[in-house]
């Protein structure tokens, strides 16, 4: 028994030394890029989503995001409405999974009613937005398989150009466009195609700040969609860490007194 | 509800939104709702057109680091025709302490329970507020203590409620109504303590994996009550709520499987004349971007079943719900429901169609119809045959 995994990594042992395959670069991108932002904790952030049509019109969205981190598991999140004003109040509860579906419960303020929701509807948009649940969701590295494709600077930035594919059938694409930062490891653009493969969605990541010295937040998130001219930025403002919530933070008693 | 009460309300709630708003939320809506109905009442108090205002707001407070959480939510409608329509009432008024695996809730407050989506057999907590809608959606605010416990097994929650709060009913010129009118003031009693019953209740939920599962006990004042037939003060034939005591036990269970969600509810009833079992099942299954757009269609069937059968002052006793839930997913959150209540007894329908979109950023329009067919005699609902309605409101929130 022993001798034969002593084999097993004969033969594997030259190969990663000697060339690693686009899947394995990419893989090991994006592991980095986990990596990196592990040990933040917890933290929350207000954030104002401004929609806008084809025609220019625009409508806004508030609100708050708690995230606490999980190890071993995907992130808990509660995110709190307060604009438009009709859904003031409503909140959703989600524990990520990794290639599993996310956990989801969303409460209505009105009937007092917590409902688990089907958290499948992914590739749905969020509020409306030009974001899907799925561009917005906890970023585990195991929803997707990776190729690193080439180096390609964005903006003057140095970065790796890496293509992933969503491992959940359900998602509303068939890969996406990651442009990684090569100094940071954190996304400054993805480039979204659709179930047909075509051209779909453009996200820029900008204003970026760093928190504890080590944890690289964007200020804004601008989704441009490419098949309908509408478009959604996001900002980030008031990011706090570490601020002490824990797992009773992230329960449906606390979905209901969220507002 | 009179005049003199209307205005100490509006007072009330005027000193609630000078309160200082340091730390401190207000938002809510007011409402311009108008009920047209397809035909003339037989009875002569009724009329074809009922316009409505309605207020409600909440002012919330939070502090101690979140610890203190205080809320007030005022509501108050004015109806152009129906004296008892016209009525306030607080659906909150509370305050919670938040410990690090508990909760203590004290006040007037909301609860909600259950799972599915044709009746709401486990959800007995508040009383119904059955002016607002014949859905009986509508709640009032119910006084309790309740105890949060959160534990690895589950959240259970622990109520002491001290006071009964009677079932509104329309005036004689509501509409819809019973037959005769229910004169709310007779009201009458199985137990000698009234509406100072203490009422108590347990309740337990949990989620394991897919599954959401809740657990509940209530012993108390029965908030449906017996409408029996009596005579006012003024001699004319009304019908006299009568409310007796009940211990209800109640399971309701959810399964998330993909794009399926099944529900259950089931409860056991016992009050001194019947002891009884009920039960509502189904399933809700969404097409997710249909046809290549975001919107996406729920379709909702759901079995309504009362063990006393035809007897049951229930209209859903051997009956099937069959829904549309449409949600467009857009900027507008536009969404629609369309459902029908079959009696597999009789061919009695009833079909609701629920629909709202938002206008710009603080306005919302909604749509409500309901249209009541083939109701045989003896239905609970054969006397609102002719009750067909479709009711448009617009609100403006803040």
């Amino acid at each position: 028994m022993k001798l034969r995994s002593l084999l097993v990594l004969l033969t594997l042992l030259p190969l990663s030394i000697a060339a690693q395959t686009p899947a394995e670069r990419g893989l090991a991108i994006a592991q980095e890029s986990d990596r990196r932002d592990i040990g933040f904790t917890d933290s929350q952030a207000d954030m104002v989503m401004t929609l806008k049509n084809r025609q220019g019109e625009e409508s806004v969205r508030d609100l708050r995001v708690k995230v606490l981190e999980v190890q071993g598991d995907g992130d808990k999140s509660l995110t709190i409405f307060d604009e438009p004003r009709d859904v003031k109040g409503t909140a959703l509860l989600t524990f990520a999974h990794g290639a599993d579906p996310d956990d989801q419960w969303l409460y209505l303020p009105a009937l007092k009613r917590v409902k688990r929701i089907a958290s499948k509807n992914k590739s749905g948009p969020f509020m409306g937005s030009e974001f899907a649940f799925e561009d917005i969701g906890s970023q585990e590295v195991e929803k997707y398989t990776y190729k690193y494709v080439r180096d390609e600077a964005v903006d003057g930035k140095q970065a790796f150009l890496i293509e992933r594919y969503p491992v959940d059938e359900n998602s509303g694409y068939t890969r996406q466009e990651v442009w990684m930062d090569q100094a940071e490891y954190i996304p400054l653009k993805i480039v979204y195609y659709d179930r047909k493969n075509e051209l779909l969605k453009t996200l820029v990541f900008s204003d970026y700040q760093q928190y504890l010295g080590k944890h690289w937040r964007a200020g804004k998130m601008h989704m441009e969609n490419h098949q309908t001219g509408k478009s959604t930025l996001l900002e980030w403002k008031n990011y706090r860490f570490r601020t002490g919530v824990d797992a009773g933070d992230f329960n449906q008693n606390a979905l209901k007194r969220a507002r | 509800m009179n005049r003199a009460r209307l205005f100490l309300f509006g007072g009330m709630t005027l000193a609630v939104a000078a309160l200082p708003a340091h730390g401190a939320e207000w938002y809510g809506n007011v409402t311009a709702q108008s009920r047209l109905f397809d035909k003339t009442s037989s009875s002569a108090d009724q009329k074809r057109s009922y316009t409505s205002l309605s207020f409600e707001s909440t002012f919330y407070h939070q502090s101690n680091s979140g610890r203190d959480l205080f809320a007030v939510t005022p509501f108050v409608r004015v109806d152009e025709h129906d004296a008892e329509r016209t009525h306030a009432d607080l659906r909150e008024l509370t305050w919670v302490r938040v410990n690090d695996d508990s909760e203590w809730r004290l006040g007037l407050r909301k609860v909600f329970w259950g799972m599915t989506e044709g009746v709401h057999l486990v959800d007995v907590i508040n009383q119904t507020d059955l002016v607002e809608n014949v859905d009986g959606e509508d709640k009032l605010g119910q006084p309790m203590i309740n105890l949060s416990l959160v534990r690895e097994w589950g959240i259970v929650d622990l109520f002491i409620l001290p006071y009964f709060r009677e079932r509104t009913f329309p005036a004689s010129d509501g509409r819809p109504r019973t037959v005769l009118p229910v004169a709310t003031e007779l009201a009458q009693y199985e137990s000698s303590d009234q509406e100072n019953h203490v009422d108590y209740a347990i309740r337990w939920v949990h989620s394991i994996g897919d599954w959401d599962v809740g657990l509940s006990w209530f012993k108390g004042t029965n908030r449906d009550p017996l409408l029996q037939p009596g005579l006012n003060g003024a001699g004319q034939p009304v019908l006299v709520p009568l409310y007796k005591q009940m211990e209800q036990f109640g399971v309701d269970l959810q399964a998330t499987k993909g794009d399926w969600l099944w529900k259950l509810e089931v409860i056991d009833r016992d009050t001194r004349s019947t002891h009884y079992t009920a039960a509502a099942g189904g399933f809700e299954y969404t097409f997710i971007g249909l046809f290549d757009t975001q919107a996406d269609l729920g379709v909702i069937a759901e079995y309504l079943y009362d063990e006393r059968g035809v007897s049951a002052p229930t209209p859903t006793q051997d009956d099937i719900l069959i829904g549309l839930r449409w949600t467009l997913n857009d900027t507008q959150s536009t969404e629609a429901l369309v459902g029908v209540i079959l009696d597999r007894g009789s061919d009695a329908r009833m079909l609701s169609l629920e629909a709202s979109r938002r206008l710009g950023q603080d306005w919302k329009v909604a749509l409500e119809a309901r249209w009541f067919t083939d109701q045989p005699t003896g239905d609970p609902l054969y006397p609102n045959r002719d009750d067909d309605f479709v009711q448009v409101e617009l609100s403006r929130y803040f």
